[in-house]
């Protein structure tokens, strides 16, 4: 491992070739910019950008069922709207690793950002979600690495939660 | 092909639809949207290809394009309803930048939302999904209304040239439910088994 502090979106995709991850659904987020241009540039990934995050959780149950291991990128808000998709993969027991960037987490400028990221770790939760933070660098491609592991051996969605100190808050030159 | 027929409104029957789409179906995949269209496809045989869905309201479309993608070599129908649709509507669009040359979205359209009281959806208003398809993309986007075009759509969705859409105008009554299992895992697991055998349950 090199610096993590600047090396951590490189470790996720270490991770993703190590776990043979073959489908990348996202909604953009600033702090996995790097990351998805790494996916991008990668033949053996098919990356799909979404309307809206449940579709992702949809997407990722369509793999599973053809053999395929996907995993859902997104920030905080996106939680959201994934709610009640959610119930497909508890419902069948099928795996859906998340890797969430926090916004409305710590030192947020957006207030609208605020709601839905100091509900998400609750909103998960309540939706049967296994969820890890990772709130230093060198935390953040453990914690993936367990989120991933525990998605496709126990069958479950699953969700990293990287927060905003790792990812810096957006300040509008505030 | 015989036995597509036509309900009291003149407009196609939804379960002979189905019947002629899943007919000799060598391997196809489908996935059946929440309510009526999942009963359509237990209804024509419920067999492991069958991915009949117990909820997960407009996530048919979506579930479909990455079974597509995982499995490019087999055809996929994703087979719902108007109101499924409208509700993951903005799918098209991410199916459509995919170009998944193995999937049909087939669209069951009643105009109405018939599991919970056959309440108005807003195809009965106008709402053209056929031209919402297009705009998003998918090129191939047909309205369907006679037994010659079901048969004409058949031949499509084997013939790999995707992606697919069809808005198919069925007469609304309802048909006798035709339940398949409700342990979710069960669905999962035996279409898995099925496209990939029994290393399914080691991956």
């Amino acid at each position: 491992m090199s610096d993590a502090a600047a090396d951590w979106p490189d470790q996720i995709y270490a991770l993703l070739k190590e776990h043979d991850i073959r489908q990348v659904a996202l909604v953009p987020d600033a702090g996995h910019s790097r990351l998805i241009k790494r996916c991008l540039a990668d033949n053996d990934i098919k990356v799909a950008t979404l309307t809206t995050e449940e579709e992702g959780i949809a997407m990722l149950f369509g793999a599973w069922l053809g053999g395929e291991k996907g995993v859902l990128l997104m920030q905080s808000s996106g939680v959201g709207n994934c709610i009640n998709m959610l119930s497909v993969a508890i419902a069948h027991r099928t795996p859906c690793p998340m890797i969430v960037t926090m916004r409305g987490d710590y030192g947020e400028f957006n207030p609208f950002q605020v709601p839905m990221g100091n509900a998400t770790q609750t909103v998960l939760e309540a939706m049967g979600t296994l969820v890890k933070r990772s709130d230093t660098p060198e935390d953040v491609a453990p914690t993936v690495n367990a989120t991933l592991r525990m998605a496709f051996n126990t069958y479950r969605p699953t969700a990293t939660l990287i927060g905003q100190r790792v990812i810096g808050a957006k300040t509008f030159g505030k | 092909m015989s036995g597509i027929e036509l309900g009291a409104t003149g407009k196609l029957k939804r379960r002979s639809v189905v019947r002629a789409l899943l007919q000799d179906r060598d391997g196809l995949l489908a996935i059946g949207g929440l309510g009526a269209p999942a009963w359509d496809i237990t209804a024509a045989g419920d067999v492991p290809e069958n991915l009949p869905l117990w909820g997960g309201m407009g996530g048919a479309a979506m579930m479909g394009l990455g079974l597509a993608l995982a499995q490019p070599t087999r055809k996929v129908a994703v087979i719902t309803g108007d109101g499924e649709m409208l509700m993951g509507i903005g799918s098209l669009a991410t199916i459509a930048v995919q170009k998944p040359r193995n999937l049909s979205i087939i669209v069951l359209d009643n105009e109405h939302y018939g599991e919970t009281g056959m309440q108005e959806t807003h195809t009965r208003h106008g709402v053209d999904l056929v031209t919402m398809a297009r705009g998003a993309g998918i090129a191939d986007a047909r309205l369907v209304r006679t037994a010659e075009e079901v048969i004409a759509l058949r031949a499509a969705v084997h013939a790999g040239t995707g992606p697919i859409f069809a808005q198919v105008k069925i007469d609304e009554a309802s048909e006798p439910l035709v339940l398949p299992p409700r342990e979710a895992s069960i669905l999962q697991a035996r279409m898995r088994e099925a496209i990939m055998g029994k290393a399914a349950h080691l991956q």
